[in-house]
């Protein structure tokens, strides 16, 4: 390798990616050693793109470790619902679909002005972005508050599992608006305790999509402060981009959430 | 100028982006977590050295035994040859100047030593006593609120566990030199490879579980919980989905290892190259459909059983295809004993009994009689222990040259390597009798007539310490007194040994070509008669 001497050290070679490797290396590349390196290329790329598929590629890794992060959830939700579906039917009566409905429409919203902001760092328009983001974070507050009223007529009515838990909705659903309104049947004590499960599951998979939501909205904030100092602009996107994706993550799994936990037996009414 | 002189100070090192300094940190940090573990170890077999309970009270015995297992599992072995030897070879194996994300790389050492301390926080203030597997109801409503502090230890491990294998599957993919295509990736990188999908794969579905069970003992959810109707065999439904992939972790890279030193010890290309780099991929697959077979006894159906059971022979294909090929591959080979190569012969040796046990263990019938027995104990530390600890000690021999520019001293360092296998042996190989005899595991105290084959392993391990001492002191000395190694003192093909020792920071003068095959002995023949006829 260290016998080419000076010539090989001046060689610069334009793209290395995953299939196009060259063996002898790209011809037209001699003579390129001292073009402009743009300064958000890190010294271990060879190359923009190179470093843009990494991270890319790098996201989408990580979002698959998130998928099976909450396919444990999932799992658990799939085999208790088998189990005890009568007691899941009646427990999700006792979620708001009105909020939930709401919430499913902010959060889509705010995955499009995310991918509006994506375009505008695309196409280098500072105060578009700016305003995407902005827009990107109120919207991602309104679902935590939400959020934060909907949890707090679960601790209202005791549904929030723990020694304070309460069956009363479930065993005389005639004292209870939401499941008289659904027109729920007095489930047997064994099934009603299970409801329990339901909303152990409700809080612990909305709860930990609420800390991914959290978690957005701080890096959302940093990222304002950085756009208005022109940082995404320039042409290096992909910090956006990858934000990006996260945001869609987080977005398409309150898809899956809501129809499970809000809309089982829908279908019926 | 290389590496380690570049900068100086301590700043240096706890800032550094370059792979080769974390994978220093990270050998540092795992040796000292070992020898806590193993101290650990030492206590358990003192305490066995005897029948009755009394060393230590038998409350104090179980927390010893799963400090034991969780440092060693999630603080030495998951990492062991990935985030060390790993980390400072595979980009100079696949040609590039760093890991493709160095800042993550720094932040998996830095999640794994918060870790660490908190582990170690946690048995200072207590321990916890759930056995490793935190089974529940156990961990959630009986024992003490430390399975808390050791979950979250676990859990952050766990990230930075995953940091690492995105890393390598990142690199791997997109950092690759010129002409380096996957068939020319030596096999210590697709085994590392494969282990990475299992990290990433796995880990977050521990993670999660972790969650659970923090969730469960604060908030009294219900999900584990019979008495809400929750099920503690989906906790061990969840929990194997992780951990038993993670046995696949600990071992895949190691097998990279062996199949380095054997090709280079035997002067030969190994043999089904082809077959021995998707053997580890295989592995990796098969992997995430047996976890069930650590439930037999648990209450799973007679159905899941037999499937479980039959998708546990299966993993055994691809592991013998690599022990057949390393054999074949040192067939006619010019081979010689170095240090390395005496470690891996020790791996191919202990594994395959390591692995051949576990046939009895996967197969119901036998297992329900040997499950929770010592069989089980010497089955798994034939593969960790003998198999894994083995393969990271070849290794670390193997490119400690590399490393430091420093050569061991071959003669005390083959005494070790010897020391060790005798060791070993005499460690467990009793314990698969005592387990066939029917003594159970997790237990402080056993009926008299075990006790003769308990001296036999307590007085192993004594041996066994020696042998693991041995290496940390001259591996130490051979810092500053060893001979210069030059730059490949193996005359092996891999990249890694075409750039000086100890490398530079971006490890090649010029970003290396790969025209010539993996393992091509020919072509290092070539070079070199290039190079004397140019002097």
């Amino acid at each position: 390798m260290t016998t080419n001497g000076s010539k090989a050290r001046k060689q610069k070679r334009l793209r290395v990616s995953d299939s196009t490797a060259n063996p002898h290396g790209a011809p037209q590349a001699e003579g390129h050693a001292h073009h402009a390196h743009p300064p958000y290329l890190r010294h271990h790329f060879e190359s923009v793109e190179q470093q843009a598929d990494t991270t890319n590629f790098a996201m989408w890794l990580f979002l698959l470790t998130e998928i099976m992060f909450f396919g444990g959830l999932f799992t658990a939700y799939l085999i208790y619902r088998n189990w005890y579906y009568p007691a899941f039917v009646a427990a999700s009566h006792q979620l708001n679909i009105f909020w939930g409905t709401l919430n499913t429409l902010l959060l889509i919203s705010s995955s499009f002005t995310m991918a509006m902001g994506v375009w505008c760092a695309e196409t280098r328009k500072q105060s578009g972005l700016v305003l995407c983001l902005i827009l990107t974070f109120i919207l991602g507050l309104g679902f935590l508050g939400i959020k934060t009223i909907e949890y707090s007529e679960k601790i209202e009515k005791h549904h929030v599992p723990g020694f304070h838990y309460s069956l009363n909705s479930f065993l005389n659903p005639d004292s209870d608006e939401a499941a008289k309104a659904a027109g729920d049947k007095p489930l047997p004590l064994d099934m009603a305790r299970h409801t329990e499960v339901y909303f152990s599951l409700y809080f612990a998979m909305t709860g930990m999509h609420a800390v991914h939501m959290i978690i957005g909205i701080a890096i959302l904030g940093f990222m304002i402060f950085r756009a208005r100092a022109g940082a995404y602009t320039t042409g290096h996107v992909t910090f956006v981009e990858n934000f990006g994706l996260y945001w869609h993550f987080v977005d398409i799994v309150w898809i899956f959430l809501f129809p499970l936990l809000y809309l089982i037996s829908r279908h019926a009414n | 100028m290389n590496f380690l002189s570049k900068e100086n100070g301590i700043l240096s090192w706890l800032l550094t982006g370059d792979h080769k300094r974390i994978a220093m940190l990270y050998l540092f940090s795992i040796t000292f977590f070992f020898f806590i573990g193993g101290a650990l170890a030492g206590l358990i077999r003192l305490e066995l050295l005897t029948p009755q309970a009394d060393l230590m009270a038998t409350d104090t015995y179980n927390k010893v035994f799963t400090m034991h297992g969780v440092i060693m599992i999630f603080f030495f072995l998951v990492p062991s040859v990935p985030a060390t030897i790993g980390n400072f070879l595979i980009p100079m194996m696949v040609g590039a100047k760093d890991l493709a994300l160095p800042k993550i790389n720094l932040l998996s050492w830095y999640l794994y030593m918060a870790a660490g301390i908190l582990a170690l926080y946690t048995m200072a203030t207590g321990g916890v006593d759930t056995g490793w597997t935190f089974t529940t109801p156990l961990s959630t409503h009986y024992v003490n609120n430390n399975v808390l502090t050791t979950g979250l230890a676990v859990f952050i491990a766990g990230f930075s566990s995953i940091f690492t294998g995105l890393n390598f599957i990142v690199t791997i993919h997109k950092m690759r030199c010129p002409g380096m295509t996957w068939f020319k990736l030596p096999l210590f990188v697709w085994s590392n490879y494969a282990a990475s999908i299992l990290m990433v794969l796995g880990t977050p579905v521990l993670a999660i579980t972790i969650v659970l069970i923090a969730l469960e003992r604060t908030t009294h959810i219900g999900v584990f919980d019979p008495a809400n109707g929750g099920d503690p065999i989906l906790f061990q439904h969840l929990f194997w989905f992780y951990s038993h992939p993670a046995v696949y972790i600990m071992i895949l890279p190691g097998m990279g290892v062996v199949s380095e030193v054997i090709s280079t010890f035997s002067r030969k290309r190994v043999f089904g190259y082809t077959a021995v780099a998707f053997s580890s991929v295989a592995i990796a697959i098969f992997g995430f459909f047996v976890w069930a077979h650590h439930m037999f006894i648990m209450g799973i159906s007679n159905y899941s059983v037999i499937v479980f059971s039959l998708l546990t022979m299966l993993v055994a294909v691809p592991s013998a295809i690599k022990i057949f090929n390393w054999t074949f591959t040192l067939y006619k080979g010019s081979i010689t004993f170095e240090t390395p190569m005496l470690y891996a012969f020790g791996f191919m040796g202990l594994f395959t009994i390591g692995g051949m046990t576990g046939i009895f263990l996967g197969t119901s019938g036998t297992d329900i009689h040997l499950t929770e027995t010592y069989f089980i104990v010497a089955h798994f530390h034939f593969v960790m222990v003998g198999g894994m600890l083995m393969a990271f000690l070849s290794g670390v021999h193997f490119w400690w040259p590399k490393m430091t520019g420093r050569m061991y001293p071959e003669k005390i360092s083959q005494l070790a390597a010897v020391v060790t296998f005798i060791g070993f042996n005499f460690t467990f190989f009793p314990q698969f009798i005592l387990g066939t005899l029917g003594m159970p595991r997790r237990y402080a105290s056993y009926p008299p007539e075990f006790q003769v084959l308990n001296v036999f392993s307590t007085a192993g391990a004594s041996i066994l310490g020696v042998g693991y001492l041995l290496p940390v002191l001259y591996l130490t000395w051979s810092l500053k007194y060893g001979e210069i190694a030059g730059n490949n003192p193996w005359q092996a093909t891999g990249l890694e040994w075409q750039t000086q020792s100890p490398p530079l920071t971006e490890n090649f003068p010029v970003t290396p070509i790969m025209d010539h095959d993996v393992y091509d002995y020919e072509w290092l023949e070539s070079q070199k008669a290039k190079e004397v006829a140019s002097v």
